[in-house]
């Protein structure tokens, strides 16, 4: 084994002993303070009005090939559908996801599938649909989805390039509340420009602490906070160190 | 807590994967290359099953009477005719080719020219919607670029395009850097959850 391959194991099983650790101490204490992320405030009352208004909460996976780094954002995204998908499921017009890929079509239905049977609600495979295969297709498949729901409420949590903003205007014009966060960085530049409340950077993956899908995704958060700062101070020591003439 | 037989699978396969990525120990990786292509072979079939459930979405929009029933059955025709023509002819055939190139191209070039107004319509609706300084550098920052890379009806201004590679070389290089190390972790905590069961995107 090579000393990268060396480092990244080491980094992982760092990553991964910091994460069940956490998880081990805040078992039985109040969860830490984290960061206010306005974002998720709103969204947790988008979907308590869009339940009592009975308006449809709809919510975007991207285009993330399951076998790639880009369908981890994807992962995310199913954790909060989950969520959604429990708080509204007693509601007329429960949660629809949408995809561009059709592995986390699938997903997105056992996912529902799951939220229903757990909550005693009837399922309907369509309410994960595939809406397009390539980025145009799917975002206006997406769109034309929005403005036919009349949606209360749009997250779009997965990889999106800027084909997303055709799915933010989309979401303007019906007047719904848009969250929305990606792994693709000229995606997030759109959103920054097109969403209600764009998620920057790691933001996205901070959404399953933070709409309540558990313990350890509040775990994964604060290993998430320690190795950023860590990383943090290892750029400003390696910057240092240049300057002084050492590197 | 239910630990059903198909997170068991997963957790195994994760490991395997992952210990063959980093291991230099031939079996590990045979194995990974093995699993990597049933994977694939895997996404492959669950294209055919999202087709299946775009065409029921939209034969049902169109049978039911919904709103969009027209376009619903524009992409039902269409589907139908590109499946039977590539399927018959073969997706290199000038048949093929011609679908591609006249329906296909076409349409995504024209929602690409829709996103071009939008992202305009979009920047000057950002500064009313949130008009704080991060917005308003943003919006510099994209004209400047903009103005640097386009052509500007033969106009030359000093320094422009120094400004614009030192936007691109300095500070965007350093936020998307920054953006690049915070997803990173991102993924890892996420891939992480995946791997000891905790998240289960797969419900069993």
């Amino acid at each position: 084994m090579n000393f990268p391959e060396l480092m990244g194991l080491a980094f992982v099983g760092l990553f991964l002993g910091l994460m069940l650790g956490s998880a081990f101490y805040y078992r039985n204490r109040p969860a830490p303070f984290v960061r206010q992320i306005p974002a998720f405030g709103r969204v947790r009352r988008a979907i308590g009005l869009a339940v009592e208004a009975g308006s449809r909460l709809h919510l975007s996976l991207g285009r993330g090939n399951l076998i790639s780094t880009r369908s981890a954002v994807a992962f995310v995204g199913l954790s909060i559908l989950d969520r959604i998908a429990r708080s509204a499921a007693a509601s007329d017009r429960p949660p629809v996801a949408t995809s561009g890929e059709s592995t986390l079509a699938i997903l997105s239905q056992d996912t529902l599938h799951d939220a229903s049977k757990f909550m005693g609600a009837d399922y309907d495979p369509l309410r994960g649909q595939l809406t397009g295969l390539t980025p145009f297709s799917y975002a206006a498949g997406a769109a034309s989805l929005i403005h036919d729901e009349a949606t209360g409420a749009s997250l779009l949590l997965g990889s999106f390039g800027s084909e997303v903003a055709l799915i933010t205007e989309a979401g303007d014009r019906t007047e719904s509340l848009t969250l929305a966060g990606t792994d693709n960085l000229t995606g997030q530049a759109v959103l920054y420009a097109t969403a209600q409340e764009p998620l920057i950077g790691e933001e996205t993956y901070a959404g399953g602490a933070y709409m309540g899908a558990g313990g350890m995704h509040q775990a994964s958060l604060i290993a998430q906070d320690i190795f950023r700062w860590v990383i943090i101070l290892a750029l400003l020591v390696g910057a240092v160190l240049k300057l002084v003439g050492v590197l | 807590m239910k630990f059903p037989f198909s997170v068991a699978v997963a957790i195994g396969i994760g490991l395997i994967t992952l210990a063959g990525y980093f291991l230099n120990i031939p079996v590990l990786q045979t194995l990974r290359m093995a699993l990597i292509e049933w994977a694939t072979t895997l996404a492959a079939v669950a294209l055919l099953v999202g087709i299946a459930n775009l065409f029921t979405i939209h034969w049902n929009k169109l049978t039911s009477g919904k709103v969009g029933g027209l376009y619903s059955a524009i992409l039902i025709v269409s589907l139908v005719l590109t499946l039977g023509v590539v399927g018959w002819f073969g997706p290199t055939h000038t048949y093929s080719k011609w679908i591609f190139n006249n329906v296909q191209l076409p349409v995504e070039g024209s929602l690409l020219a829709l996103l071009a107004v939008i992202l305009v319509v979009a920047g000057v609706r950002l500064l009313r919607l949130r008009s704080s300084m991060l917005s308003i550098i943003f919006i510099i920052t994209a004209m400047v670029i903009l103005l640097a890379t386009g052509p500007l009806f033969g106009i030359s201004v000093p320094g422009l395009t120094e400004l614009r590679s030192w936007i691109a070389q300095v500070p965007a290089m350093a936020g998307a850097r920054g953006l690049l190390l915070g997803i990173g972790l991102g993924i890892v905590a996420a891939g992480l959850r995946v791997l000891i069961g905790s998240d289960r995107p797969y419900r069993g």
